[in-house]
């Protein structure tokens, strides 16, 4: 047996005594309410399964656990004791460790330093590199990955190798609770098959191990009990996976505590109206496979599937912000040049991007200015704007769509995320726009507002304009969208009209590529 | 501007619910931090370092400082600079940055005084010495906005190599000696006097005035700002981000053009020495000046005014027979507590706009 730390939790707890208690924990930011009540309970050497929708909460409370967000309501209790970590640190400190869906590694720096980043072997300031890659290269072996040579810059190894350096990271610690947010989402079969046999071994050792993904098999493979989370609170905690079927799962992933309102289907079918987007043979190498797409006038298309799917580079790709591999878009029947936002922005295109706050918006700018960004010309002369006549055209414009507080001149900033998403279609609108891209067009909003941005997407659908929408959430797209594409790992799957197509059904082929 | 007319009720939304209880919010008072985040009130606040200065100018140098004809040599000292700051208000506010401005401008200064050029103008008219200037300026601020917005290189990069290629081609073209202009209509030009002030102040003035109009009032402005807050949300707006970024280096590359003209008329040189250290001058008066360094967000009335400032305070230091060390010790001071000072206030604007 080698000398390093690797951690051997005694086990003087009962099977059945909880490693971790959470109990009715709240967590509020601006506008949103991202959990309002969760209850989870982990016990050593389990696989604990953390089962629920995008924006569920499943990222929230797992930040909750490694301290990365304090909880504003609540208990934890840690091998039975009541704590409250206060830095990331304390967390790893008390053995909780966090492996992040995008890993935290420094890409220039050799497996070794990574594995000790931040609690290095040093002796009087001096790192002690011989004792950290002998000590590195025994928490690898014990990994099952004596291969991964400690020296080697962690930049050149693939996806796998860097995911098994991060659990040597976590074990570098003394940890008794690995958290693994999507760990499979970066990993082919074989992958998978070495995550699962460390997760294993792990476990026999008496960590226990919160897993979060969203294809089920590999719950039904690894997973020992499962949680399940919905809107933010727990609808079910402690299943045993051997014993609870996939339709009850879905069900209590899908029912929900609050219905959304949507806007009626139009009643007069769009199948005769002009095509106004036609996307054919649009391929992105390595991203996604061939994507054939047409929307008519008055017609919203919604793209399901799951985040890293390859929905959003879809989306951008249309829109000409990632250049298409091949393929052709074209808007009202005139092409348009490939890779040129630009060029997509002056035939009619606009996009509502998924990071509204990055990509979407000036935050730091007016209201106003944000809205009239993309049709400056309209108020200018010879160069010069008339910002009299916008401010006039934008109070109109968040007059009629009801941003809150009202005041064109505040920044962007200080607005909450559907008053936001509601300047971003202002600007689509003043731009009288023919196509509309919407990525996730309800992140981040709260509920009261999500209704109106269906019914505000609806009533532009309603005057002519092609809408594409992308959601996580596939309610929303069954709610607004006429038809369906399903996004499965860069391919169309499924198209359909939204009226053959259940909620369970779309989650069928979303997670498992085929409906049940 | 007419915010109750009927134009603006036209459209009336079926959709548009009167706000309610929960919808209205109070317009918060505005503090004392309120009032010196707005731009109006860190303009005052340089404006009250400014008269500060001056009163410290006015104690210690007695009537060689508060005379008319001082103010007047702190004007006509503050032009060159004053011009080149102006451009690279535009350079930074759009999210970049141009460490070679000082080289460019030695560069114009040369290339504009050559015996060919001069000849030329005489042969010609004294304007071609102008056009000379602004042609190499321009071309010089091309290759960097074409390097950073084509090329990918950093700004930081492209321009540390275009601060050592650009000196390094003046010292060439010129030998390494200094090139005197003796074309009438140059000198005569930049020594006139309008409305008692030189044709320098003018410049510096009519560029200022440009330079606040442009970023302020027109498209190029409003995209500047777009560029520089987040390039890649104005991207997606669909402007072009890479041509107007090109467009910025050109501008700060002209301005070094002009800066070069003024400096060779003040000397009745050209020579590759110019401008030494003017980048440092240039970024320092713009940051003191309330620009954001990363992008976004610019002022030119707070660059001319930061210009004003370090220029003053050079004066001052001049007339009470201070040496240069000193002036350069205390401008690292005022600059690191000028930007202390704007990250307090910005911490506390975020804070305010988060509750």
């Amino acid at each position: 047996m080698s000398t390093t730390n690797v951690p051997t939790v005694a086990t003087s707890q009962g099977p059945e005594a909880a490693l971790l208690q959470m109990t009715g924990i709240v967590k509020e930011f601006p506008g949103v309410r991202a959990l309002g009540g969760v209850d989870l309970n982990v016990r050593a050497g389990e696989v604990h399964c953390l089962l629920g929708q995008n924006g569920a909460g499943k990222s929230t409370l797992i930040k909750i656990l490694s301290a990365a967000y304090q909880p504003d309501e609540g208990s934890i209790l840690w091998q039975g004791g009541a704590r409250r970590f206060t830095t990331p640190m304390a967390a790893i400190n008390a053995g909780i460790s966090t492996i992040y869906q995008e890993l935290d590694l420094v890409p220039d720096l050799s497996v070794a330093e990574n594995i000790y980043l931040g609690h290095e072997l040093a002796r009087g300031g001096f790192t002690r590199r011989a004792r950290a890659n002998r000590t590195a290269k025994d928490l690898l072996s014990s990994l099952g990955h004596a291969e991964i040579s400690p020296t080697r810059l962690v930049g050149t190894l693939p996806p796998a190798g860097q995911q098994i350096v991060s659990m040597a990271r976590a074990l570098s610690h003394d940890t008794r609770l690995l958290i693994l947010d999507e760990p499979s989402a970066v990993l082919d079969q074989e992958g998978v098959d070495n995550l699962f046999r460390v997760v294993r071994s792990l476990t026999a050792r008496g960590v226990a191990v919160v897993y979060i993904s969203h294809r089920l098999e590999e719950i039904r493979e690894i997973g020992d009990r499962i949680t399940v989370l919905k809107d933010g609170i727990t609808v079910a905690t402690g299943l045993p996976v051997s014993e609870t079927p996939t339709h009850e799962l879905i069900k209590l992933m899908t029912g929900r505590a609050i219905e959304y309102v949507f806007p009626p289907q139009p009643e007069t079918p769009t199948e005769q109206a002009e095509p106004v987007l036609e996307v054919s043979g649009l391929t992105l190498d390595g991203v996604f496979g061939t994507v054939d797409l047409t929307v008519r006038a008055g017609e919203i298309v919604g793209l399901a599937g799951l985040v890293g799917a390859g929905r959003s580079e879809i989306l951008e790709t249309i829109y000409g912000a990632r250049r298409a591999s091949s393929g052709t878009v074209k808007v009202d029947g005139k092409k348009i040049r490939r890779g040129s936002v630009t060029a997509a922005v002056r035939a009619g295109m606009g996009l509502a991007p998924e990071e509204r706050k990055s990509q979407g918006l000036l935050l730091d700018q007016s209201v106003f200015s944000n809205i009239t960004v993309s049709s400056m010309n309209k108020f200018s002369r010879g160069g010069f704007l008339d910002s009299g006549a916008e401010r006039a055209k934008a109070k109109e414009l968040t007059e009629s769509l009801d941003v809150r507080p009202a005041g064109v001149s505040r920044a962007v900033r200080t607005l909450s995320g559907g008053n936001q998403q509601k300047v971003v279609l202002a600007r689509w609108l003043l731009r009288e726009c023919r196509v509309l891209l919407l990525d996730e067009p309800t992140r981040g909003v709260d509920v009261g507002a999500r209704s109106e941005i269906y019914a505000l997407v609806r009533s532009l659908a309603d005057a002519g304009i092609a809408v594409v929408v992308v959601s996580s959430e596939v309610e929303e797209v069954l709610g607004l969208a006429q038809r369906v594409l399903v996004v499965r790992e860069g391919e169309v799957v499924h198209e359909s009209d939204v009226a053959d197509l259940d909620e369970a059904g779309v989650l069928n082929l979303v997670m498992e590529g085929r409906v049940a | 501007m007419s915010d109750s007319s009927a134009g603006v009720s036209e459209t009336t939304s079926p959709r548009h619910v009167p706000s309610g209880p929960g919808g209205k919010t109070s317009r918060p008072k505005p503090s004392s931090y309120a009032v010196l985040r707005s731009s109006m009130g860190r303009n005052l606040g340089l404006v009250l370092a400014l008269v500060v200065i001056c009163i410290v100018g006015a104690a210690t140098a007695g009537d060689r400082f508060a005379d008319l004809d001082n103010a007047i040599t702190i004007l006509r000292l503050a032009a060159i600079i004053g011009v080149v700051s102006i451009g690279m208000t535009f350079v930074i506010t759009g999210g970049g940055i141009d460490l070679s401005v000082g080289a460019i401008l030695a560069l114009s200064s040369v290339w504009c005084t050559t015996v060919a050029t001069q000849q030329f103008a005489e042969d010609t008219h004294w304007i071609a010495i102008v056009f000379v200037a602004l042609l190499i300026g321009g071309a010089c601020g091309l290759i960097n906005g074409l390097l950073i917005a084509y090329g990918g290189i950093v700004p930081f990069i492209a321009t540390l190599a275009m601060l050592a290629s650009a000196r390094g081609l003046a010292e060439i073209i010129s030998n390494r000696r200094t090139q005197i202009v003796n074309v009438d209509g140059f000198t005569d030009f930049f020594d006139r006097e309008v409305l008692g002030l030189s044709t320098m102040i003018w410049i510096f003035v009519l560029v200022s005035i440009a330079g606040w109009v442009l970023l302020n009032r027109t498209t190029f402005g409003r995209r500047t700002l777009a560029v520089g807050g987040s390039p890649e949300a104005a991207r997606l707006a669909g402007i072009n981000v890479k041509r107007h970024t090109v467009m910025l280096y050109v501008l700060l590359g002209v301005l070094c053009g002009v800066a070069a003209l003024m400096l060779v008329s003040r000397t009745t040189t050209g020579s590759s020495t110019h401008g030494l250290f003017y980048e440092l001058d240039a970024i320092a008066a713009v940051v003191i000046g309330g620009t954001l360094l990363s992008g976004g967000r610019g002022t030119i009335v707070g660059t001319v005014l930061g210009v004003l400032i370090f220029t003053t305070l050079s004066n001052i230091f001049t007339l009470n027979d201070r040496t240069t060390s000193e002036q350069a010790l205390l401008k690292g001071a005022i600059i690191v507590v000028a930007v202390l000072l704007q990250q307090h206030l910005a911490k506390r604007s975020t804070k305010h706009d988060t509750t």
